[in-house]
C-alpha cells in the first residue's frame, strides 16, 4: 500500500485542507504570503498540495513549482518560510493523529520541492 | 465508440479521457492537476451521463449545474457538452414594473418570454444592447414569484443602471441571459444553521435564499447582516423585519461602517458584526455578497471562526463589476500550480 492509500487518500486531504489552511492563515510568519488572493483559489491550490504531499495523484513538475512561486520568491520568500509551512503541514497532521512515521513521509515528499519553490 | 459533441463538433473519446481527447482536437481546456484535485477543468454537460467517478468532490451546485471534472472522465456513452462558463443563453423578458426602493436602488420585474430556470441567489446577465449588459442577481423565488426581480443600484456614468432608471418603462421588451452562479440553498440539510453577509445591493440574492429557505421549512437559524456606509443604506428593512416576525429562526440585523450605530443598527461591516454575535461558526454555511472587499475579508473571517470551506458561498463581483464578467460566482476554478 502506498503512503497516498496508507494516510486515507482523498478524506484525509478533505480533513486537512481546512485545518492546515487556518493554521497558514493564522500563522504571522507567513500569512502575508498567502493575503490578496482569492480565498476559493487558495482553498483549491491547498488541496492541490496537500494531495501531492500525501503522496496522492498529480502531475506537478519542477517547473510548475518554479513558475507558481516566483512571484513570492521576488517578494522575498526564503527558507523559513518554507520550513513555517512544512511546520504547519506536520501540526495539522498530528491533530488529526497520523502516525509518526507517516508524517515523516509527507515531510520528506514536501521537502523534495523546497528547491523549485524557492526558485534555487 | 462514444461520441463527444463540444461546440459544433463531434469526436471519438477514443477510450480516453475528455480532457485528453479536447486537447488532441486542439481545444484549449485550462488543466493543471489531472488528478481530479484542482478543479481547473470542469466542463457542463448539457447531454449524456457522465461516470460517477468525473464527478468526485465537487460541490452540490456544482452537480446541479452539472459540471464534471474532464480529466476523470472516460465516456461511456455520448455526450454533449460546453466549457463550464459557455457561453450564455439569451430571450428576451417584458419589463413588469420599475419601482424605487431607495433614491439609488431600483426594484425592477421582469417577465421572461418562454421558460426561464434558475435557482433564487443566482444571476443573470441583463442586455441594454449586445455590447453592453450588466450582471444582477435574481431577488425573486422560483415557486414563489411569478417575475424576476433584480435590484439596480445606479452608479454614476453607469450605462446599464442609466438606462433602467431614466430610459426603460413598463412593457418594454429587454434581453436577458439564463441564470448562472453558485451561490443559493441547497435544502439537503434543513437543520443548518445558516449566516448570510450583503452590502448594498447583495442583499438581492441573499434575501431570494432566505425566502427560498424559509419556504422550504428550514429550521436552522437563519441569520442575516446587511451592511451599508450609513441607515440610509438600509433599504427593505420593513420587509426583512416583518419576515422575522414571522419566521422565528430568521433575524436581521442591518450593519453601518460609516456611522455611529444606534436602535436597531449596528458598528461595522456585516462580517464584523455577525462575528461579535457568533465568534465560532463550525457547521455553519455562509453566503456573501456585495463589495469584494467585504466579501474577501468576510470568507477569511468565517473560515478562521470555524466555517469549512466548502460551506462558504460567495458572489464578490455581481453588483460592482463594471465589465460584463464571465467569472461572478463562486467556487473554486483555478490552476493549481503554486500549492502552498
Amino acid at each position: 500500500m502506498g503512503l497516498y492509500e496508507e494516510i486515507g487518500g482523498a478524506a484525509a486531504v478533505n480533513a486537512a485542507v481546512d485545518i492546515f489552511y487556518r493554521k497558514v492563515l493564522k500563522d504571522e510568519r507567513i500569512n502575508g504570503y498567502f493575503g490578496g488572493v482569492d480565498m476559493a483559489r487558495q482553498a483549491a491550490k491547498q488541496k492541490a498540495f496537500l494531495t501531492m504531499a500525501f503522496g496522492g495523484p498529480n502531475a506537478y513538475t519542477g517547473l510548475d513549482m518554479r513558475k507558481g512561486h516566483a512571484h513570492l520568491v521576488s517578494k522575498g520568500l526564503t527558507d523559513s518560510h518554507f520550513d513555517a509551512v512544512i511546520d504547519n503541514l506536520a501540526t495539522t497532521l498530528k491533530e488529526l493523529k497520523v502516525p509518526d512515521n507517516l508524517i515523516a513521509q509527507v515531510a520528506a515528499i514536501a521537502e523534495s520541492t523546497r528547491k523549485d519553490v524557492l526558485g534555487r | 465508440m462514444p461520441l463527444i459533441h463540444y461546440e459544433g463538433r463531434a469526436f471519438q473519446s477514443n477510450g480516453r479521457s475528455v480532457l485528453d481527447a479536447l486537447l488532441e482536437q486542439g481545444i484549449a481546456v485550462p488543466n493543471a492537476c489531472r488528478a481530479g484535485v484542482c478543479q481547473s477543468c470542469l466542463l457542463q454537460a448539457r447531454r449524456g451521463e457522465v461516470p460517477a467517478r468525473a464527478q468526485q468532490g465537487l460541490s452540490a451546485a456544482m452537480l446541479a449545474r452539472r459540471l464534471f471534472l474532464a480529466c476523470q472522465c472516460v465516456p461511456e456513452q455520448d455526450l454533449d457538452l460546453a466549457p463550464a462558463d459557455a457561453a450564455l443563453v439569451i430571450g428576451p423578458a417584458r419589463v413588469l414594473s420599475i419601482v424605487r426602493l431607495d433614491a439609488d436602488i431600483a426594484q425592477l420585474r421582469l417577465e421572461p418570454v418562454g421558460e426561464f430556470n434558475y435557482r433564487a441567489g443566482q444571476f443573470l446577465r441583463l442586455y441594454r444592447d449586445a455590447q453592453t449588459a450588466r450582471n444582477y442577481s435574481l431577488a425573486s423565488v422560483p415557486g414563489l414569484d411569478d417575475f424576476l426581480e433584480l435590484h439596480v443600484r445606479r452608479v454614476a456614468g453607469g450605462a446599464v443602471s442609466s438606462w433602467v432608471f431614466d430610459t426603460l418603462a413598463p412593457g418594454d421588451t429587454v434581453t436577458i441571459s439564463e441564470a448562472s452562479g453558485n451561490c443559493f440553498y441547497a435544502a439537503q440539510n434543513p437543520q443548518q444553521n445558516l449566516l448570510l453577509l450583503a452590502t448594498g445591493t447583495g442583499l438581492a440574492p441573499l434575501l431570494g435564499i432566505v425566502r427560498d429557505a424559509l419556504r422550504s421549512g428550514h429550521s436552522g437559524q437563519i441569520r442575516l447582516y446587511h451592511g451599508a456606509p450609513t441607515a440610509r443604506g438600509a433599504y427593505l428593512a420593513g420587509l426583512l423585519h416583518e419576515l422575522a416576525v414571522r419566521h422565528p429562526q430568521f433575524t436581521y440585523h442591518a450593519c453601518v461602517s460609516e456611522a455611529p450605530p444606534g436602535p436597531g443598527l449596528l458598528a461595522g461591516t456585516p462580517p464584523e458584526a455577525a462575528l461579535r454575535d457568533t465568534p465560532e461558526l463550525s457547521g455553519w454555511r455562509v453566503y456573501l455578497c456585495g463589495n469584494p472587499r467585504m466579501v474577501e475579508a468576510g470568507r477569511i473571517g468565517v473560515f478562521l471562526a470555524g466555517a469549512a470551506s466548502a460551506e462558504i458561498f460567495a458572489d464578490p463581483f455581481l453588483p460592482y463589476n463594471r465589465l460584463p464578467p464571465e467569472s461572478g460566482h463562486c467556487g473554486p476554478a483555478v490552476p493549481a500550480a503554486d500549492g502552498a
